[in-house]
């Protein structure tokens, strides 16, 4: 076992919400660009559109409790030349709206950018009637239909104003509660391009969302382990980056997987799939395994369900052990 | 003054285009499709008259037509290439391999004229309410029409989107239910009675109109009445009363020929019944 220079990825502030990372992007994205508009079904606050809503009245609309209606007003606002951006939960976001969303928008090709807060387990106490946990799966299965999962603030305000500019359908993923916020910068958000944080040569880890900061936090328990982990930020899972997905497995042979979402059709599904087709490595996935979620804090629900720290931890050294048996 | 007796000859051939279409692919709707035509003929010919040799998706200053039921995209085709967005010799790829003319009409193919597709109910007034909101931020006076069965009317969406336009005053869009009674598995009334669809819509806060979508003089008054109710600050509804399978006897009176084609002799006696009166693809 080799040791490996200890490094870190530095906060650059305090803990914010991704949510907020939206928020902030829209209410840019309000200002340089005037054919950006925006729809929300009774969440303006949770999604924190309200600066936006406050400064362009005329290009906010509030369509109550009714998500199918306003996906279908989003895929009308299109035409003529608007580019709407529609907030609502996560899950009625996608699963309320799948119908909508395929027959309106995406077969369509409405320039429609279906921004989704809340998603997965860390919505928290409002329990699995609100934590969607298939919503990558559904979205990503629909043709012309490109998905983004940010994993923290900066990203997705980023994401958010990025995605303005890229003509077609767009399922933009973000959650609710505070996390490090340690992108922008030096790491910048760019469209449909892996995010590379650290070369190694034992075992990628490919993480998307919240837990990219947990796949960060495993990187630095592996280190000391003298395992040397290159870990990538998958935010575009759609499209997908295969080349930079290829080019790191080629080097180091094995793959482990991070995401907030059930192991069917999430990021590890979309790994797998390229790499069962251009360059067979094993894998190990940290997800959610076809289960629903359950009431609880965050943090004790990302434990609960396998999601944490360590799991990504065990699951390096699991897939390293694979690899080195020639299984 | 429109000419009624030029769209009526006009109605006449679509009505041939329609039975022709469904019968040689033996598949497709035709009843909604003949009930409609005299309305497909007016909106177009005599009310929008949109420019067809320069579709554009966004429609800067013209007209809209959404249609919501999808399934009746036969008559949709017919006058759509008959007012010259495409070749009427198009008509005979109609659900063929390759098509432009998919069983529900698509704007994946191409095809101009169509601007969402439509198929799986309910949809298409909220995309529409979309389309007039645009059109209220772009300053541009031009309408939207939308059209839906009456059966579609069971579909939860319709009641958002009728709950939406009222509370925010969209009152540049005419819509216009078809009300023919009729739905797959039998009569409105018995598959699930919906009551009084007048009551609703102005209960839901629309200015509701009725007329008789089978007299093409009446058609074309009440559409251009419509218009006069529109920038009222109610959006406008149309209760269109139409007999399923119009212009054919024996597809008259009942359900049965929702989505069912004729067979050879059905045809000719349809066809026997239909005046050719443009000349048929």
């Amino acid at each position: 076992m080799k040791k490996t220079l200890t490094m870190s990825i530095e906060k650059v502030s305090e803990d914010k919400d991704t949510r907020s990372g939206f928020g902030a992007g829209l209410h840019e994205l309000g200002k340089k660009n005037k054919n950006v508009v925006a729809l929300c079904a009774d969440l303006t606050g949770s999604l924190k559109m309200d600066a936006f809503k406050k400064e362009f009245p005329d290009r906010f609309f509030q369509v109550g409790i009714a998500e199918a209606n306003m996906i279908g007003i989003a895929a009308g606002l299109t035409i003529g030349g608007k580019i709407p951006f529609t907030g609502t939960f996560a899950n009625f976001s996608t699963g309320r709206v799948y119908d909508q969303i395929r027959q309106s928008v995406a077969y369509s090709d409405k320039n429609v950018k279906i921004c989704a807060s809340h998603a997965g387990l860390t919505l928290g106490e409002d329990g699995a009637t609100h934590q969607i946990l298939e919503d990558i799966g559904m979205m990503k299965m629909l043709p012309g239909m490109s998905v983004i999962n940010p994993c923290d603030y900066n990203q997705t305000k980023e994401a958010t104003i990025a995605i303005a500019d890229i003509h077609g359908p767009v399922y933009l993923r973000f959650g609710r509660p505070k996390v490090p916020n340690f992108t922008g910068g030096q790491y910048p958000f760019v469209f449909g391009k892996a995010l590379k944080f650290f070369d190694g040569t034992d075992v990628t880890i490919f993480a998307t969302g919240h837990l990219v900061w947990k796949a960060l936090e495993a990187k630095k328990i592996l280190d000391e382990k003298g395992i040397s982990a290159e870990i990538i930020n998958i935010h575009t899972i759609k499209p997908l980056d295969v080349e930079a997905v290829i080019a790191s497995v080629r080097k180091t042979k094995s793959v482990v997987t991070a995401e907030e979402h059930q192991m069917n059709g999430g990021l590890g599904d979309s790994i797998a799939q390229v790499l069962a087709k251009h360059f067979p490595a094993p894998i190990e996935m940290v997800a959610v395994n076809d289960s629903f979620g359950e009431s609880g804090t965050p943090e004790q629900l990302l434990k609960k369900y396998g999601l944490d720290t360590p799991n990504i931890v065990q699951a390096a050294e699991k897939v390293i052990a694979r690899k080195n048996a020639g299984k | 003054m429109p000419n009624i007796d030029e769209l009526k000859s006009i109605a006449s051939q679509t009505r041939r285009d329609i039975v022709r279409m469904v019968h040689a692919v033996n598949s497709g709707h035709p009843g909604g499709s003949l009930g409609c035509t005299d309305f497909f003929v007016a909106l177009y010919h005599e009310v929008m008259k949109p420019d067809a040799k320069n579709f554009t998706m966004d429609g800067i200053g013209e007209d809209l037509f959404f249609l919501s039921n999808g399934h009746i995209s036969p008559v949709w085709y017919s006058v759509l290439a008959r007012y010259g967005y495409f070749p009427v010799s198009e008509l005979t790829t109609f659900r063929k391999l390759n098509t432009r003319l998919q069983g529900h009409p698509t704007t994946h193919e191409g095809l101009p004229g169509v601007r969402v597709a439509s198929g799986s109910l309910g949809q298409g007034l909220s995309v529409a309410i979309g389309a007039a909101l645009t059109k209220k931020l772009n300053n541009d006076k031009s309408l939207v029409y939308t059209l839906h069965g009456d059966g579609e009317m069971q579909e939860g969406q319709i009641w958002e989107a009728a709950m939406y336009a009222a509370a925010n005053k969209v009152d540049n869009i005419i819509s216009t239910i078809d009300v023919n009674g009729r739905q797959i598995d039998g009569d409105t009334d018995h598959v699930l009675n919906m009551g009084s669809l007048e009551a609703k819509w102005q209960a839901f806060g629309w200015d509701v109109m009725h007329m008789n979508g089978n007299d093409m003089q009446e058609v074309v008054n009440g559409l251009n009445k419509a218009k006069t109710l529109t920038g009222k600050g109610k959006p406008v509804m149309i209760l269109m009363k139409t007999e399923m399978g119009a212009g054919v006897d024996f597809m008259m009176g009942s359900h049965e020929w929702h989505g069912v084609a004729p067979n050879d002799a059905q045809l000719e006696k349809a066809l026997g019944q239909l005046e050719q009166t443009l000349g048929d693809y």
